[in-house]
């Protein structure tokens, strides 16, 4: 059966972002079916049924991180929507909130009915000021039809959506560092156990989601757990995704496509092949920065959570970046690390000065101060940040770091090596 | 004691203290509400801020600091800000900030002395299928060359 793209069905519409669109593609009755059809309980076996796992990053199975919420309701619960998109070579979120944010409004307000919430945030980040003003327009749309506020479609079920703008910290992409942003503090992870789940926002049980995610959520409200379990690579790899590419490639750009297409259709079929004909693949990181990068030799895989996994990186949030021939190695990871050491919370000491540290190191081989020892120091200073940080955030950068140094060693020995960056002296720089 | 903003700033930052369970959810939104109206946020706005949320200025000076987005100090009425991030990076965005900074006649992080513009290269800015991206005030731009960028910054003056 032909894959049918549903999470991008609408995106190509004039007006795309309006209710009536929306409605007029038959948005809103997944919804309609979940208030009527459901209890609460049992749209989150649904959930857990249809195999979803998070679409932000970690992959973890939805269903099942709804029912890790404490079954007592002495206090509220919160729905807190993760709209901070901010992972280098990440931009599929932002697609979905300019450009159908109804979508994931549906989603988000089926999530709050399954997990008993009346309240939900959508942190957005501070960057993305369209999608902010497409989706407060949104929520005052979805209001006055009667999809928001008190009684939504005479279920009796309450909810209001609070949208709450980051202001350019990549850390509050992390789901801890989110809440103390929303609470009005630096966004610093928190550690845990406690999970958010049981002491959440204002010490609350809470549920942080992916845009992506949600958007997901509205299918299986719409088509049925067997449905999206049936696309994909079932049992642990189902249901569509967005998959970006950005870098050297003629048509960068968000596909989508089943979980577990393989990377090189979607570097040739979708994204047309490389950007110059005579510069073919060197290197691509298939999840967004802070995941493992691939030399082309071993870019022959497959783009789901298990397969990437085997092949010693991670899907990530499918921000995939692309590298040809003509890159420098050592200056596309001293960009990054320069990128992670800006963003760097500074909670942790690890992180904090081994960021700096790194930037340091990789400055010096690029400019020509390198110093032989300095390969084998970026990768002991990687493997000093990984596991020593209150949040993943020291993984995303010693990830890259431990990564680039293995695959293109040589290219780094021979910066050292010449006290110069060989690419640039060969283009008379 | 007069206000140190508009009697409207101070209504809406009234309501956003009404609107979350807990007031300090309420920093984030009300310093945005200032800068929107100063255009910076000052020693003097944050002290008022704190007052009006039941905070300490220096924790709200802390809160300011972590953040980008709240400018210490006054910005160009053009903020203009380059992505440098790696696919930017892929893409040109070194060569367009060079450019840039050359016909704006401003080096990167610093405002023009009369106050049209600011120049910033940015860690990314979450929109790598348009690079090389650029964001003036709220508004986006990309895939942007230079002379793409001359182009908009003509229509801006």
């Amino acid at each position: 059966m032909a894959f049918e793209p549903l999470l991008t069905r609408n995106i190509h519409r004039e007006g795309s972002e309006s209710i009536d669109a929306y409605l007029a593609s038959g948005g809103y009755q997944g919804l309609r079916r979940v208030l009527k059809e459901f209890t609460p309980e049992k749209f989150v076996e649904e959930v857990k049924t249809s195999g979803l796992r998070g679409r932000g990053g970690a992959g973890f199975p939805t269903g099942m991180k709804w029912g890790f919420l404490p079954k007592g309701r002495e206090k509220p619960r919160y729905l807190c929507v993760n709209a901070d998109e901010s992972e280098p070579g990440t931009f599929k979120d932002r697609l979905l909130i300019e450009k159908d944010p109804h979508l994931v409004l549906e989603g988000i307000i089926a999530s709050a009915y399954a997990i008993e919430c009346n309240l939900a945030f959508f942190y957005i980040r501070g960057e993305f000021h369209q999608g902010c003003r497409t989706f407060e327009k949104a929520i005052a749309e979805a209001r006055a039809r009667g999809f928001l506020g008190k009684n939504i479609l005479g279920s009796g079920f309450d909810l209001e959506i609070i949208v709450y703008r980051g202001a350019g910290a990549y850390i509050c992409g992390e789901e801890t560092a989110l809440l103390e942003s929303l609470e009005g503090k630096r966004g610093y992870p928190r550690i845990k156990p406690p999970f958010p789940a049981v002491v959440g926002l204002y010490g609350c049980p809470t549920i942080i989601n992916n845009v992506e995610t949600l958007a997901n959520v509205t299918l299986i409200a719409e088509r049925g757990s067997a449905w999206f379990a049936g696309i994909g690579r079932p049992p642990k790899n189902t249901g569509p995704k967005l998959f970006c590419i950005s870098g050297h490639v003629k048509r960068p750009g968000v596909y989508e496509a089943p979980l577990g297409i393989p990377f090189l259709e979607l570097l040739n079929e979708r994204a047309g092949g490389m950007l110059h004909p005579s510069r073919p693949l060197k290197a691509a990181v298939p999840g967004g920065s802070s995941m493992k990068i691939l030399p082309a030799s071993k870019c022959d895989v497959l783009l789901d959570f298990d397969s990437l996994a085997a092949a010693g990186t991670s899907l990530g949030s499918a921000g995939g970046m692309v590298m040809d021939t003509g890159t420098c190695i050592v200056g596309a990871l001293l960009n990054l690390a320069r990128f992670y050491a800006h963003e760097s919370c500074g909670q942790c000491t690890p992180c904090r000065e081994g960021t700096g540290w790194l930037v340091k190191i990789l400055s010096r081989l690029e400019r020509g101060d390198g110093r032989p020892e300095d390969v084998g120091l970026l990768a002991d200073i990687a493997f000093r940040i990984e596991g020593n940080t209150v949040c993943p955030f020291g993984e995303a950068i010693a990830w890259p770091v431990d990564s680039y140094v293995k695959a293109f060693r040589e290219e780094f020995e021979d910066h050292a090596r010449r006290k110069a960056c060989p690419m640039r002296a060969a283009a008379g720089a | 004691m007069s206000l140190p903003v508009r009697p409207e700033t101070d209504r809406r930052i009234d309501d956003l203290l009404a609107r979350f369970p807990q007031k300090g959810s309420a920093l984030l939104p009300a310093l945005y509400l200032v800068q929107e109206e100063k255009g910076w946020v000052s020693e003097a706005s944050m002290e008022y801020v704190a007052g009006k949320i039941g905070l300490s200025p220096a924790f709200v000076s802390g809160v300011v600091s972590f953040y980008t987005m709240f400018h210490r100090q006054p910005v160009g009425r053009h903020h203009v800000q380059i992505c440098r991030t790696l696919p930017c990076a892929l893409r040109g965005a070194d060569a367009l900030m060079a450019h840039a900074a050359k016909r704006l006649g401003v080096k990167d992080g610093q405002t023009r002395a009369d106050g049209a513009c600011s120049l910033a290269s940015v860690e990314c800015l979450g929109a790598c299928d348009r690079a090389p991206f650029v964001q003036i005030n709220d508004r986006d731009f990309g895939p942007v060359d230079p002379s793409g960028l001359d182009e908009i910054l003509k229509r801006l003056e």
